[in-house]
């Protein structure tokens, strides 16, 4: 288990890394809490690893409360931790701590970068999940240029991007949560800190009489790649305090098409994903009412 | 008196260095040395054809590569078939590294030595084996059907056909107002130690001598394996265990192929080897245990007691019996646990299969067979309508009963005779501890949560500290420190600690004053090993005999100094003294010295043994006949057969009917090993076996796929449980001293696992009414479970409803 012969450089500008993943076989190291492994299994052998630890500027997290890009800006080099921990980020987009606190264990979350996360493009991850959910973006830099791109044109399979030659990932942006809405994240894992066997995140909106105008869903170690499912047709109108949570649960049951693996069968996943909507909806309609 | 140290919760005092990283594992030790890493067969079955290195001669920093073709004299044969039996009719090893097929994943091919293991890693990238594949067999069924064979010349894939049986099971049955029958499987799993195997080997050109560090359970062994087989006088062959990263059986194997290559390596480049096993390495080329197929009838009378019981069992071996048919035997024999059989026959297969071998993990088939037992008593107690503690309870072995005759033969070779127990109390004890009969209301408190509770329990018997023997050396020095040593190893268990109690407490000295050294031939050069839960009983026995020949041996020496009678004497922290006359003493330093008379004075304490020092008694010769100079002895403890420990677990249990997770919510253990040296590290030793039980039952499994590939090589997908998952133990001790060794103990270190699997499957039987015959079992197989509509309903019993 020692990795192939690999090149490596930690370049000091971004300008400087993007030349240097222009050649064959280079490759981002963030964290390399994913690649590592990859490497040491000899599963990946990249032929240089451009760690991009020293590039100043993409360590901050960056909060807008409201207005124009109201949201939270995650920076390539924030650490799950960070977000874990970050109470403005909590209070303009709760679901980035929520999540966050599932994923792994404090020793992975101290060097795992949220961004490696989301550009590792892993369905079992939560935050690819979350971005979805949220109707995030993230900024890619190539030697050409930075442009934004969506979630759901960024994602295209297990551990596939959308983008491909020298790039890097400089930052995710989540959307902050609209008024009148809450969210709820939960997973069933096999021991604490696994990656899910099943995990839901949720958003429901009420209306100004707590009526239900959109429950939506993204789920974890569901389907190839992160996808949101609009549940709002089950639960459209109801109050929240009798809203049919169960006939939301059922839908979303319908909605998604999980594999089997040595952990859980197709179906086993199934039913998890209608008992974590039943509960993540009823818990976050309570917390909508309260936003 | 202040020393006296037995049974006392002292603190384990080589804890500060295992737990601040100054613990000195193999991969700590040469650093320098040459780096092996191995070619190890894709196939789980398959013919080599060819090996193909010349793409990897050119690797910078390559220093060797060997294949079968290399391996001289001895090497060039099978490993040994270390525990031969005349049931064991087709034994099969393999070579150290494959010879023309390969009968698992992993299995060794093309061992490389490079300057590092990344090197080495790098060249055996380039290594290309050949191969036509062979048809291959997993799992214990395939094997019975032998619609293939794992090996050409045993079509049956039968390795042995053990049998024990105690009457005619036949008539019994017949004979028996009810009968019962069912068929279970338990799973594999693994010993899964945090440090995987090691080798380190030097060889010292100048005086032909090789010194090998090995992560083993048994150094005395592989140091007699290696001489053997590569034709080295012994006493030219040093082997040290040092620190050991946990065992739990599978570093009892040996030689390990890398236990002879990397001291053959080291011999032919005149250059120091090293190898570390990784993780992947040790899933698929060490050892893995549990797999059977059982089917049972017991025969019973309406009051639930046992008349006759009829096992029949398949135990999936793996691909070669480099360890005999323990596992299979211990499961036969221990099955029977704390319970009277009137009449018991056993006949379990032992068979191959083209997956990794499999020899004892902690437990050794007694999970198996307790998993078999106790099963047997819940059904007996559904089929009756009965508490399934009353039960168990009627069939318990008496307390007037003992030395109980089972009228088997053990692993040792010996009758299967109960030396003593108190299987009544351990009941009593564990129905207590666990509040067993407040179970109805905990159920009914659970339902209205939401979630259904169960409870289950089982009991063991283990038989532990098998001989042949052990031995101990005890030494004092002039400096007052004393020095002891055993042959046998230690992986972690805390004999650095049970041992220097014993010693300080029978000589009278401070506990600080003893040094404790296992595991290293240097030191002690006979020694059998560490397994089976017999180091207490074994050196530990012995130690204590070394230390009071020392004793005896200081006291006459005191004695003559003191002008005093032997019996008036006492030792105390480390000072011998005439009972009740202060100042008439002599430090048991000092008696060390005067033990060795000397001519030269070498130091100032030296100087009051030399020949003008003292009077002197000049009608004797300095030392007497029959009489050796120091203050040291040697002993040892070879019984007669085995301890028998035993205990009673239980489990409860809360599932979620929504999700189908399964929390072990308490988990009770009442645990008897005897007189107890330090019960701190009994606890600690019973804390680690149920850890162990709980992974074995609710998450450890090697999931094989039908080409012999095992899929979850990794603990990213062999799921051992975190301390998060592993419930708060609760744990009541009883002490049933065994009066087969002079210090009343038995063993403690496996009893912690057995039962698990047996009463977490109880549990959950318990809880959801649905019949449990395989384990482990996982949230995913429980949904299926209890969503198909033809699972066996089982009917509730009562749960401490008196009867
Ligand atoms: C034991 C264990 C358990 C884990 N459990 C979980 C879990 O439960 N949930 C979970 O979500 N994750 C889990 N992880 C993964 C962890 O969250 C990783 O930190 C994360 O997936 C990747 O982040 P990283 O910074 O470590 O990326 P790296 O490992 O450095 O990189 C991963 C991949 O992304 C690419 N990459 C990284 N950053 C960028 C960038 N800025 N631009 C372009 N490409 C980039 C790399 O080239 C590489 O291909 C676990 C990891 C371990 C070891």
């Amino acid at each position: 288990m020692k990795p192939a012969p690999f090149g490596y450089a930690d370049p000091t500008s971004l300008d400087e890394a993007l030349t240097l993943l222009t050649e064959d076989g280079a490759k981002v190291l963030a964290g390399g809490q994913s690649l590592l492994p990859l490497l040491s299994m000899r599963l990946a052998s990249p032929a240089t690893l451009v760690d991009i630890n020293r590039i100043p500027g993409l360590d901050s997290v960056v909060v807008t409360p409201s207005g124009d890009g109201a949201g939270v800006r995650v920076g390539a080099l924030v650490r799950h931790v960070e977000l874990l921990h970050h109470a403005e980020a909590a209070q303009v987009q709760p679901l980035l701590a929520r999540a966050t606190s599932n994923v792994a264990h404090p020793a992975i979350r101290n060097r795992g970068t949220t961004v490696g996360s989301i550009a590792h493009a892993d369905p079992s991850g939560e935050m690819t999940s979350v971005l979805a959910l949220t109707g995030g973006s993230v900024t890619v830099a190539t030697p050409a240029g930075s442009s934004a791109v969506g979630w759901a044109d960024f994602f295209v399979g297990p551990l596939e991007t959308s983008v491909h030659g020298p790039a890097v990932v400089t930052e995710a942006f989540f959307p902050a949560l609209p008024p009148r809405t809450g969210t709820a994240f939960e997973e069933v894992s096999r021991r604490k800190g696994d990656y899910a066997v099943c995990g839901a995140g949720v958003t429901v909106t009420l209306d100004e009489d707590s009526r239900v105008t959109s429950a939506r869903a993204s789920y974890i170690s569901v389907g190839l790649v992160p996808e949101v499912h609009d549940l709002t047709d089950a639960v459209v109108g109801q109050s929240v305090d009798s809203a049919d949570w169960t006939a939301a649960g059922a839908l979303a049951r319908t909605l998604v098409d999980p594999d089997g693996d040595l952990h859980a069968s197709a179906d086993y996943r199934r039913l998890l994903v209608g008992v974590l909507t039943e509960r993540t909806l009823a818990r976050a309609a309570q917390e909508a009412q309260n936003r | 008196m202040t020393t006296k140290l037995m049974g006392e919760p002292v603190r384990r005092r080589e804890d500060l260095r295992l737990i601040t990283g100054r613990g000195r594992y193999t991969d700590d030790i040469g650093h320098g040395a040459a780096a092996a890493a191995f070619v190890r067969s894709p196939y789980a079955h398959a013919r080599i054809l060819g090996i193909d290195v010349d793409a990897a001669l050119d690797v910078e920093g390559v220093i060797a590569i060997y294949t079968y073709e290399d391996l001289v004299g001895p090497m060039a044969e099978p490993l040994p078939v270390l525990i031969p039996h005349p049931q064991l009719t087709a034994p099969r090893t393999g070579f150290p590294l494959a010879r023309d097929v390969v009968q698992h994943v992993g299995e060794a091919v093309v061992m490389v030595v490079a300057t590092d293991r990344y090197v080495a890693e790098d060249v055996c990238d380039r290594i290309t084996v050949s191969y036509e594949e062979l048809p291959v067999v997993v799992g214990v069924d395939a094997a019975r059907a032998a619609a293939h064979a794992v090996h050409e010349d045993v079509p049956d894939n039968v390795a042995a056909r053990h049998h024990q049986e105690t009457g005619d099971v036949e008539a019994a049955l017949a004979a028996s107002a009810r009968t019962l029958s069912f068929t279970q499987y338990i799973e594999r799993s693994a010993c899964m130690p945090m440090e995987g195997k090691g080798v380190h080997a030097v060889w010292n050109h100048d005086d032909s001598s090789l010194r090998v560090h090995t992560s083993t359970q048994a150094s005395t062994s592989v140091r007699a394996a290696i001489a053997a087989k590569l034709q080295l006088s012994l006493e030219k062959v040093e082997v040290i265990a040092p620190d050991v990263g946990g065992g739990f059986g599978v570093k009892i194997v040996h030689p390990w192929p890398e236990e002879l290559l990397v001291p053959m390596a080291a011999i032919a480049l005149g250059q120091p080897v090293h190898w570390a096993e990784d993780r992947r390495e040790h899933f698929i080329s060490s050892a893995h245990e549990r797999e059977q197929r059982q089917e049972i009838t017991v025969g019973y009378d309406d009051e639930g007691r046992v008349t006759a019981l009829d096992v029949r069992a398949w135990h999936d071996n793996g691909a070669y019996t480099p360890y005999g048919i323990i596992v299979p035997i211990v499961t036969a024999t221990q099955l029977v646990g704390p319970y009277a059989v009137p009449v018991y026959r056993v006949r379990i297969d032992s068979v191959y299969t083209n997956t990794v071998i499999v020899t004892p993990y902690r437990g050794a088939g007694r999970p198996q067979g307790c998993y078999a037992m106790e099963r047997t008593m819940d059904r007996i107690a559904q089929d009756l309508g009965l508490d399934r503690a009353e039960v168990r309870r009627r069939n318990l072995i008496q307390p007037d009963q003992f030395p109980y005759d089972h009228h088997l033969t053990f692993q040792d070779g010996r009758p299967v005779i109960y030396d003593s127990g108190n299987y009544e109390g351990l009941l009593d004890k564990l129905v207590a501890l666990v509040g067993w009969d407040r179970a109805e209301e905990r159920r009914a408190e659970a339902a209205s949560r939401g979630k259904q509770l169960g409870i289950g329990m089982a009991m063991y018997v283990e038989g532990t500290g098998p001989g042949p023997y052990e031995g101990g050396h005890v030494q004092v020095l002039g400096s007052g420190k004393v020095l002891v040593s055993t042959g046998l190893t230690s992986q972690g268990q805390g004999h650095e600690t049970a041992f220097a109690q014993i010693v300080a407490h029978e000589l009278g000295v401070p506990i600080e004053d003893v040094e404790v050294t296992t595991g290293d031939t240097r030191r002690f050069g006979y020694a059998v090993g560490t397994f089976a839960s017999r180091a207490a009983v074994m050196s530990g026995n012995a130690i204590a005999l070394a230390a009071r020949g020392v004793r005896a041996k200081a006291l006459r020496i005191a004695a003559d100094v003191l002008e005093a009678d032997v019996d008036d004497l006492e030792i105390d922290e480390g000072l011998v003294q005439v009972k009740g006359t202060p100042g008439a003493s002599i430090p048991l330093r000092t008696v060390a010295v005067l033990s060795n008379p000397l001519r030269y004075a070498f130091d100032e304490a030296a100087r009051q043994a030399t020949q003008f020092a003292g009077p002197g008694d000049d009608s004797k010769p300095p030392v007497a006949v029959g009489d050796a100079p120091g203050l040291e002895h040697v002993d040892y403890y070879s019984p007669i057969r085995s301890t028998f420990a035993s205990g009673a677990h239980a489990a409860v249990v809360e599932i979620d009917p929504t999700t189908w997770e399964i929390d072990v919510v308490d988990y009770a253990v009442v645990h008897d090993c005897g007189n107890i040296i330090n019960p701190m590290i009994v606890e600690g030793q019973v804390h680690g076996g149920v850890a162990q039980g709980v992974g074995g039952a609710l998450y450890e499994r090697m999931a094989y796929d039908g080409d012999g590939q095992l899929q979850n090589a990794s603990f990213m997908d062999f799921l051992m449980p975190y301390a998060s998952e592993v419930p708060d133990v609760v744990i009541d001790h009883q002490e049933t001293p065994s009066p087969l060794n002079p210090l009343g103990l038995k063993g403690a270190g496996e009893a912690g696992v057995i039962p698990g699997t047996a009463c977490i499957a109880s549990a959950i039987e318990d809880a959801v009414g649905r019949r449990i015959a395989a384990m482990p079992i996982s949230p995913t197989e429980l949904y299926d479970l209890v969503r198909n509509p033809d699972a066996e309903r089982v009917p509730a019993a009562p749960t401490g409803v008196p009867a």
